[in-house]
């Protein structure tokens, strides 16, 4: 092995990087160091409150393994009843909503007016977080169910509208062209020529939001808005982990069943 | 489609008759249910409070208007521990969702018949669980503060994480994978020069993607004592003071917007 042989073997092989300039490397790199140091020294931790709650974490594993359905199995039914229900009204809805605000915010088939208000509907909802909303409501229409369900139903609009109107900017346009060219009327273009195309999609994503609005629900209660959230932070404020065990197990097989279910039929309409 | 003959005269529809009244049928239930439901709700709202809402919505408005400007001094030490939950939590759950998404793809598991399952129950149940509920929990087990909020977006995002990640890692393209074994390489040299460049897109879309999340979150969580603005946010609304909640939703809708811009950049940037 001699210089002259590493010279034509020529230079060992390196990966190439990610981010393929040096600067923005060096930069995104450097600045991320100094932020985690700043985060982490900004945050305190007291290790001693931890070290005994680690006995509470511990209780709350065991209270997992041994869940108690039966002691207030009459306020779980009714939570998860009442989740259900918020759930699905808000989703029903909520859809009923989406499908002319959809309509409107897709600029194919809209006027620019129609186009920017249905827009901005959008924009306002996906940015307002459903606790934030809920507590809003909550303190204009009172405690209760009917302050979750309009939450719900706000939230999804924002969620289905966008999703709807990108798939209907998505769409084939020869078919809607065909159904205007036998002189269809505006509402008659939208049922024969663009609804069809669109179903197989609003049907998967409504099922997917029945999904999330069951699973917000849950957190609804926790500042008023009914649902199983209220029974759940009631016990956790009383300690009985072994309650709040049996309800999380609770959401966890329903959502889990929701979406083995929104697996079959989305696999059935598409 | 079904055509049928009228007066001698060829009639479409849409659809024959015993489907057509199936699907009536289906929305007669479907209404049914609806209702049933509705009622549930019905019974338990006090309608007169209902009725009354416009006339305290438009009262809460004006107690909120103008927003208390000179509160902002005291949200700067929030807003700063509302980002650090959200990245921080979002760098926690990446370092764990990364081993639980290798052992839930399919072509990179150890075991499909131990591992997977496991893997795959750490994400379903840690999805399931909404962050707030997690840091209800966490709060009571470490301590009200930041940390606890920190803890529960980090649990919160594994699933998610993980779930996105594995079903990148299953997308692969396997012959680049083959091409690395061929050259006799061990199966962490496979990992490191096969798999991780090809996922390594959708790592950092997905990184971005769920710390925009978070950080949604992340103003919210302060309502069950886990730190971050949503503190200031429940301590205004507790003692009613409306033009501090105002300001504060202002700023929230601020950080949402900015964040949603800052992820859309990024993700822009990578793809």
């Amino acid at each position: 092995m001699s210089a002259a042989l590493d010279e034509r073997l020529g230079k060992p092989w390196k990966k190439p990087p990610f981010i393929s300039s040096p600067g923005l490397r060096w930069t995104l790199l450097i600045g991320s160091v100094i932020y985690l140091i700043l985060a982490m020294n900004s945050i305190e931790v007291n290790w001693s409150r931890v070290y005994r709650g680690l006995d509470r974490g511990w209780q709350f594993v065991v209270a997992f393994a041994n869940p108690d359905f039966t002691s207030r199995a009459a306020e779980i039914k009714d939570g998860m009843i009442e989740s259900a229900v918020m759930a699905l009204t808000s989703t029903v809805v909520g859809i009923a909503i989406s499908i002319p605000i959809g309509l409107g915010a897709a600029r194919n088939i809209s006027i620019l007016p129609v186009y920017l208000v249905c827009r901005s509907i959008v924009a306002v909802s996906r940015a307002l977080n459903e606790i934030v909303v809920a507590i809003l409501l909550v303190a204009i229409f009172g405690f209760g169910p009917l302050a979750g369900f309009l939450t719900l139903s706000f939230a999804t609009i924002g969620f289905l509208s966008k999703l709807l109107a990108e798939e209907i900017e998505d769409m084939d346009k020869v078919q809607a062209e065909a159904v205007r060219a036998t002189g269809a009327s505006w509402l008659q273009r939208y049922v024969y020529g663009i609804h069809p195309q669109v179903v197989p999609r609003l049907i998967g994503l409504s099922i997917y939001r029945l999904d999330i609005n069951f699973r917000e629900s849950a957190v609804l209660g926790i500042v008023g808005a009914g649902g199983i959230g209220a029974t759940l932070n009631t016990a956790f404020d009383r300690y009985e982990f072994d309650t709040a065990a049996a309800i999380l197990l609770v959401i966890i097989a329903v959502v889990m069943v929701l979406e083995y279910l929104s697996g079959i039929i989305r696999a059935r309409v598409q | 489609m079904a055509i049928t003959t009228i007066d001698g005269q060829k009639v479409w529809q849409r659809r024959d008759r015993n489907t057509q009244l199936r699907s009536w049928a289906l929305w007669l239930v479907g209404t049914a249910i609806f209702m049933w439901c509705w009622q549930q709700i019905s019974a338990v709202t006090t309608w007169p409070f209902f009725w009354d809402a416009p006339r305290i919505a438009a009262d809460i408005g004006g107690r909120a208007m103008p927003p208390r400007w000179s509160y902002m001094d005291k949200l700067w030490a929030p807003l700063w521990d509302t980002l650090n939950i959200a990245t921080l939590g979002t760098v926690m759950a990446l370092m764990m969702a990364v081993p639980v998404a290798f052992m839930a793809a399919r072509n990179t598991t150890p075991s499909a018949l131990f591992v997977r399952p496991i893997a795959l129950l750490i994400i379903v149940s840690t999805r399931s669980i909404n962050s707030l509920i997690w840091a209800l929990l966490l709060v009571k087990i470490l301590g009200p503060g930041v940390f606890a909020g920190l803890v529960a977006i980090s649990i919160r995002s594994i699933g998610f994480c993980a779930k996105l990640l594995y079903e990148a890692i299953e997308e692969i393209d396997e012959s680049q994978v083959e091409a690395i074994t061929a050259t006799g390489a061990s199966r962490w040299q496979v990992m490191a020069y096969g798999i991780v460049p090809q996922i390594m897109p959708a790592f950092a879309g997905i990184a971005v993607f769920r710390w925009d999340i978070n950080l949604r979150e992340s103003t919210v969580l302060g309502l069950v004592g886990a730190g971050g603005i949503g503190l200031q946010l429940q301590g205004s609304l507790n003692t009613l003071a409306w033009p501090q909640v105002s300001l504060i939703l202002l700023v929230i809708l601020l950080a949402v917007v900015v964040s949603e811009w800052v992820s859309a950049k990024v993700r822009g940037a990578i793809i």
